[in-house]
């Protein structure tokens, strides 16, 4: 081993992470005044959506094991920190609500809370893991569209967090810093464990996971690890948005946000980079698509015909990508020598 | 090295291994010749821990092997080739190379073991930033032996490494296989091709339907007359 290089080496790094920082901090302050409520809670919800597609990416991207209960994982995650807030969390920091000290009181319990829904939906990710060393293809897909339902009945039936009227009263404890600087640790995350051994040894099972093994790969720990990992970002993800929207339903997170979720990752082609950009486009091209709407003097929203002619144009264009990060593979499937 | 002893493997209730028991020295290439069916690969996945024995042991320098998991297995120096190479296609032959040193802890060393494999084929230097899949069988072939020598085993496993390719490469082939024991790694050979691999072997067993029938020096089983007319077509 080398020496460890000395403190001025790091110096670039931090540097970095200060810029970041610096940046994150004037977008906190600035834009709150510069844009309306609207745009404000779009790009917030721009920031979910980057840190869901790209966790989803490691799933499906990287490893190769198609999800598509996505949004149960960001269910657990808001659920699981919407209700200590509303039931506890509220009454511990109204002292602090008009200190000078207050801001960065609710950010690091805000901060604690992301961890906490990461927590319990890495549980989540767990059980899901487990049947996805018994699964391939379809199959799994099938069983992950399940638990999603399953979480959504579920929530949908416990009174405790409101059941089917959702739960209200929600403390908007999420501002513009955490929620990006959140996005910007998740894709950091993401992209270093891509690039690890760690990431090496999921792509190798997305290839061939019988070669995998016999380089000495531990499929099953690798695939449970890739849900886990994965689930915990949206867990992350679901509690920033139920401290942002103060209003939380079980069908926000039903299995059109999972498809969304996928969508978002088959534009992205499975590459960290597009993913983040595609989360950021989808969330705002609805937006936009209803100015179309208003414009053309149409009767009804034409974005789902749009949403679907990209989607084909992709599909067209792109194909080899598409099918390469999303579709379950085939066994065989590698007979393009 | 490697010891088998009076090993019996059960899939359900069909045996596919009777009393097998077979020896590997260190430095040694071993041979299993056999038809279709006879546990050749069921003897491979013995070894590498896919299946278990119902009954004898499995001893890897003087180790039991019988409750160690596939990938530790591979850590204690045991590379197995799979039957019909299963190269990663979509990652190109350096990143191939690379995800077989997995196991491997330090730069200099994967480099070590890098540098080695493009001197055995050099074939694979010329390709390496190639995508897998477009390689021809031949060279997959190279490349899934490639990939197994990066994590530097001890003892490696080669199941059927000439399935599917032309004379010549077989040839070639069976010339690396030479070069990997000069080396100084040993290698259990499964084969089909059983007179090239009797050339390139110091010892062989031959199984019938599951047991061991004859175990001799290569030279000797090549010039058996029941050889002859079982496996090498005279």
């Amino acid at each position: 081993m080398s020496t460890p290089p000395a403190w001025s080496h790091y110096l670039p790094r931090l540097g970095l992470y200060a810029g970041v920082a610096a940046v994150l901090l004037l977008v906190n302050v600035g834009l709150p005044r510069l844009l309306n409520a609207y745009l404000l809670q779009i790009l917030v919800f721009a920031a979910c959506n980057i840190i869901l597609a790209s966790s989803l990416n490691l799933v499906n991207g990287v490893a190769g094991q198609f999800s598509i209960g996505h949004a149960g994982f960001m269910a657990i995650g808001a659920y699981m920190s919407a209700w200590v807030s509303v039931a506890y969390g509220k009454t511990w920091l109204a002292p602090y609500a008009d200190q000078p000290c207050g801001p960065l009181v609710v950010s690091a319990y805000l901060m604690g809370l992301m961890l906490l829904g990461g927590v319990a939906a890495a549980v989540g990710g767990l059980v899901v893991g487990l049947p996805s060393l018994r699964l391939r293809g379809d199959y799994l897909a099938i069983a992950t569209l399940g638990f999603g339902e399953i979480i959504k009945v579920v929530l949908l039936n416990v009174e405790a967090v409101g059941g089917a009227t959702g739960l209200k009263g929600v403390p908007q404890y999420s501002t513009l810093f955490l929620v990006f600087g959140a996005a910007v640790v998740t894709v950091a995350a993401l992209r270093n464990i891509g690039n690890s051994i760690h990431g090496r040894a999921l792509l190798a099972i997305r290839e061939d996971e019988t070669a995998a093994e016999a380089l000495g790969i531990d499929s099953a720990h690798y695939k449970t690890s890739a849900f886990v990992i994965g689930a915990f970002f949206a867990g992350v993800a679901g509690c920033l948005y139920a401290h942002y929207t103060q209003f939380i339903h079980p069908r926000s997170f039903d299995f059109m946000k999972s498809i969304e979720l996928v969508l978002i990752v088959v534009l992205g082609g499975g590459k960290l980079r597009n993913v983040a950009i595609a989360a950021a486009a989808v969330t705002f091209l609805p937006e936009g698509l209803r100015q179309v709407k208003d414009l053309l003097h149409l009767q009804t929203d034409p974005r789902m015909v749009i949403y679907a002619a990209i989607l084909i144009a992709v599909m067209l264009l792109r194909r080899e990508r598409v099918l390469q990060a999303v579709l379950p593979r085939r066994k065989e499937g590698a007979s393009r020598g | 090295m490697l010891v088998l002893r009076k090993v019996d493997v059960h899939y359900g209730p069909i045996q596919a291994l009777h009393d097998v028991s077979l020896e590997i020295a260190e430095g040694e290439i071993v041979t299993l010749i056999g038809a279709n069916g006879a546990g050749k690969s069921t003897t491979l996945r013995l070894v590498s821990g896919l299946v278990r024995s119902t009954s004898g042991e499995v001893l890897f320098e003087n180790a039991s092997l019988a409750k160690v998991a596939p990938h530790d297995i591979v850590a204690r120096g045991i590379g197995q080739v799979p039957e019909g190479r299963r190269v990663f296609a979509g990652l190109t032959v350096l990143e191939n190379l690379e995800m077989g040193a997995y196991l491997v802890r330090g730069r200099q060393r994967v480099r070590e073991a890098l540098e080695e494999v493009f001197e055995l084929f050099p074939r694979l230097r010329e390709r390496r930033t190639q995508r897998a899949g477009t390689l021809s069988g031949g060279e997959q072939q190279m490349l899934a032996i490639g990939r197994t020598l990066m994590s530097r085993p001890k003892l490696l496993l080669l199941d059927e490494p000439s399935l599917g390719l032309a004379p010549t490469l077989v040839q070639t082939i069976f010339g690396v296989i030479a070069d990997i024991q000069r080396r100084g790694v040993t290698i259990l050979l499964v084969e089909q091709n059983a007179h090239m691999a009797l050339r390139v072997a110091d010892r062989g067993y031959v199984l019938e339907t599951g047991r061991i029938v004859l175990a001799d020096t290569a030279a000797n089983l090549e010039a058996s007359p029941e050889v002859r007319a079982a496996y090498l077509g005279e």
